[in-house]
């Protein structure tokens, strides 16, 4: 209990600036008042100011509107209880189990590497996600092994290098400009060696307009499968909880070339509301499996939807 | 997004006629298209109320029958809006000829101050991630162009590797890129043991790379700062003795053009802060419609100088108030498109085409040239994208780059003979052909078939003045995707002429003059 207690004190933390505004905000404009269309309006206006997108905000209030209109929400109270109902319908339930490689049935007693493969546009902050996800990871007495397969932007290996160093954990590198897949298959080979469990692979930011780029994504992953059964046990899309509606475009493609299959949103400590997240998950199905919430290492959090929407609105 | 906006203004002004002007009630509903459509460019909430303020005021009391299309009437009032809220117009004399005009609005905006005695001070700020490092790079190849001298001052002490980044990039630029002065570089990396803790010994960082500086003879100084969260005070803090302490000449905040709703209360907090006194917008290579640009333009009121548009170092463009207007409105960005066609054709290159297009000599070679600079500038799908009403028509059409790829497969098993006349194409050299490209003679034929209907195209293309030219692009771009499709390969000889603006911001401009 005290774990979860620390987890939605964070998210609350992260969302100190949310509280100001949308959240108390949003608590001091609802409740207290008198339920009418006006009130409605302007707690659609909220949701549209914390990023949440016209799709997933008209859904979410045409449906309160809707019962308003039915005389089955009476006071402000019920269309608080409403929108968190809604919006938790909207992100669905917990889904923060990163999925892990099963030994080969035919060798039991052989460890197969799980590999994590971190995606994201230039910026989003996957690096320092990586090393977040790492010390995690550690913490739950795995071996870590990381892979420097951003081969391209200039002090990229050097950055998880340091990380590697902080975190005291095994860093697979290669030349700076040359092939990530061949980084990719050298790290493979290497975490078998070493008999590690998790192997993390950090790739280049790029654009998703970026095509050429977008399918050497699917190379690295082929390029892994081949190494490694299974492999990428997941590959997780880092979003800037700052990045408006372009966050679905993002999404989509990089789902469509890399076979996303969860996202970590970062940067959530600022006053970004992310709610970009809920428009994310209602176009994309990809759902949120961590959130950054601070610059310490140990501030990345299993995502809950629960609480994230409890901790938006209870202040 | 665009044609439904044009859609819906339409439908609400349809009911009025004659003399009947337009009121707030019936706009209304409309406006909401508006608003929504803003909204999904990742406007400001703050701004796109306030500026559907203004296109109301604006159109009441417009009489409609004066205009033919109420809808494109009340596109233009708001496309106006835009304009003028992102950027300040130049001005337009009233008789500019085509090359005047289109000169004027390439122009080279002001850039970067110089101050004598030197150096001049440049300071970036901005959140994590936004682009300040790169940003820097591609200032000093800018600068680097122009002749001036640059040093790049690391004061990131944050980030892990930061420093070596800049120091990577400044050797990158002095090496690489074009331009007659030195670009240099200052940092302290004994200073990074402190990670993450060195709040505070940027300050003197800044003030040592200045000093060096100022010893060499450098231009221009640029301060590339860590990245940092608007609510954290020590860090902004830190932003404040570097300003205090270096007095830099210009202050720029570098913003993602991806940025969200949140970008008002981020640059409003640098803004107090600082003082900004320029923007630079990254990422804009990107397919997001960039309404952050409107909302730190109208929160700041400091003009967007600049633009990233790819991870190359030169990739670093003056912003063009008109052209992200029309791409926040989804109308497309056509000065972009003939912008890149630019950069895989040259000059040299366009005008021979041309010439051999007028004479009607144009071959498969040269087809299959510009099929591959086409392909060169991006998937097919997102040049479309650009084009004006081509946008959201698209969006369900399948348009399938291995198409290109087949009808190079053809082109290269035909003899250079066959490729420079066609006409010798029989039919058992289509089958060869045919077997070559793994293809059927069905579809040499059609290849054939199509490229004998864009030479004909291209023929009467080539003799028109760039005003006619415009014009049948408009015509073609009107009659949807496939046409537009159609006239893809010809873009690159479009672009010679340097006819880089659309029809309807030529047409607003001749409105203006009046």
């Amino acid at each position: 209990m005290a774990f979860f207690k620390s987890i939605l004190g964070k998210i609350k933390q992260g969302l100190a600036a949310t509280r100001d505004t949308l959240v108390t905000g949003l608590k001091n404009l609802i409740l207290g008042r008198k339920l009418d269309e006006q009130l409605i309006d302007e707690v659609e206006v909220m949701l549209l100011r914390a990023d949440v997108g016209t799709a997933a905000t008209t859904k979410v209030i045409d449906s309160a509107r809707a019962d308003f209109r039915a005389g089955k929400l009476k006071e402000s109270k019920d269309l608080l209880d409403h929108l968190k109902a809604g919006l938790k319908e909207l992100l669905g339930g917990p889904q923060t189990q990163l999925a892990e490689a099963v030994a080969d049935p035919a060798n039991p007693g052989t460890r197969v590497p799980t590999v994590y493969l971190i995606t994201g546009i230039n910026g989003a902050g996957k690096t320092t996600s990586i090393a977040k996800l790492a010390n995690l990871l550690r913490k739950q007495n795995k071996t870590v092994m990381l892979a420097a397969c951003d081969t391209f932007r200039a002090g990229a290996v050097r950055q998880l290098e340091i990380w590697a160093e902080r975190l005291g954990v095994e860093l697979v590198k290669g030349q700076q400009g040359g092939d990530p897949a061949a980084v990719a298959f050298d790290a493979c080979q290497a975490a078998v060696a070493r008999g590690v469990d998790v192997l993390i692979l950090d790739t280049a930011g790029r654009l998703q307009t970026q095509d050429p780029l977008m399918r050497q994504l699917g190379k690295i992953r082929s390029v892994v499968a081949k190494k490694i059964a299974g492999a990428p046990h997941e590959t997780l899309l880092v979003l800037d909880a700052t990045t408006g509606q372009n966050a679905l475009r993002q999404a989509e493609e990089f789902g469509k070339f890399a076979s996303v299959s969860g996202i970590i949103l970062a940067k959530l400590d600022g006053t970004a509301k992310g709610g970009v997240v809920v428009a994310v998950k209602q176009a994309s199905s990809i759902p949120v499996k961590f959130v950054g919430v601070g610059e310490s290492i140990d501030d990345l959090e299993p995502f809950d939807p629960d609480s994230f929407v409890e901790a938006m609105f209870e202040g | 997004m665009f044609e439904k906006l044009s859609e819906t203004f339409s439908s609400a002004l349809r009911k009025l006629s004659g003399n009947a002007t337009i009121t707030e009630a019936n706009i209304r509903e409309a406006m909401g298209e508006v608003r929504k459509s803003l909204l999904d460019a990742d406007v400001a909430l703050e701004v796109v109320d306030k500026l559907c303020d203004e296109v109301v005021k604006d159109s009441v009391g417009r009489e409609v029958s004066k205009s033919l299309n109420p809808g494109q009437e009340m596109i233009g009032i708001v496309y106006d809006r835009l304009v003028a809220l992102l950027g300040d117009l130049p001005e337009i004399p009233p008789n500019a000829t085509q090359e005047e005009l289109a000169k004027i609005l390439t122009a080279e905006g002001p850039g970067i101050v110089s101050v004598s005695p030197g150096p001049t001070i440049v300071m970036l700020c901005g959140l994590q991630g936004s682009g300040k490092t790169t940003t820097a790079g591609k200032l000093a190849a800018f600068l680097k162009k122009r002749g001036r001298s640059v040093m790049l001052v690391a004061a990131d002490l944050q980030r892990p590797a930061a420093v070596e980044q800049l120091q990577t990039v400044a050797e990158q630029v002095e090496r690489e890129l074009p331009g007659g002065a030195t670009v240099s570089f200052y940092g302290e990396l004994d200073k990074c043991a402190a990670y993450g803790k060195a709040v505070g010994v940027a300050v003197q960082v800044c003030q040592r790379g200045i000093a060096a500086a100022r010893e060499k003879g450098v231009d221009t100084v640029i301060l590339d700062t860590a990245g940092r969260l608007h609510v954290n005070d020590e860090l902004m803090g830190e932003l404040g003795q570097v300003k205090f302490s270096c007095q830099p000449h210009q202050i720029y905040l570098v913003v993602d053009a991806m940025t969200g709703q949140d970008a008002v209360r981020s640059s409003k907090s640098f803004h107090d802060k600082l003082k900004i006194e320029g923007i630079v917008l990254t990422k804009f290579d990107s397919d997001t419609r960039g309404g952050a640009a409107l909302s730190v333009k109208t929160v700041t009121g400091a003009p967007i100088r600049f633009v990233g548009t790819g991870e190359k170092l030169d990739n670093l463009e003056q912003f063009h108030a008109i052209r992200a207007a029309g791409r926040i409105l989804g109308m497309g960005d056509v000065m972009s498109l003939v912008e890149k066609a630019r950069e895989q054709v040259s000059e040299k290159e366009a005008a021979d085409l041309e010439a051999k297009l007028a004479r009607g000599e144009m071959s498969l070679d040269d087809f299959l040239k510009q099929l591959r600079s086409i392909r060169k500038m991006g998937p097919l799908k997102n040049l479309l994208g650009m084009l004006p009403g081509v946008g959201a028509s698209l969006k369900d059409v399948n348009v399938d780059d291995k198409h290109i790829s087949r009808v190079e497969g053809i082109i290269n098993s035909m003899t250079p003979q066959e490729r420079r006349d066609p006409d010798v194409l029989t039919h058992s050299r289509r089958r060869r052909v045919a077997k070559g490209s793994a293809s059927s003679t069905d579809e040499v034929a059609r290849l054939v078939r199509q490229f004998e209907t864009v030479s004909l195209l291209s023929k009467q293309f080539a003799g028109m003045s760039a005003l006619q030219k415009v014009k049948a692009v408009k015509d073609l771009s009107n009659n949807k995707s496939a046409a537009a499709a159609a006239n893809m390969p010809m873009l690159p000889g479009l672009g010679a002429k340097g006819s880089s603006f659309t029809p309807s911001i030529k047409d607003k401009f001749k409105k203006r003059k009046r």
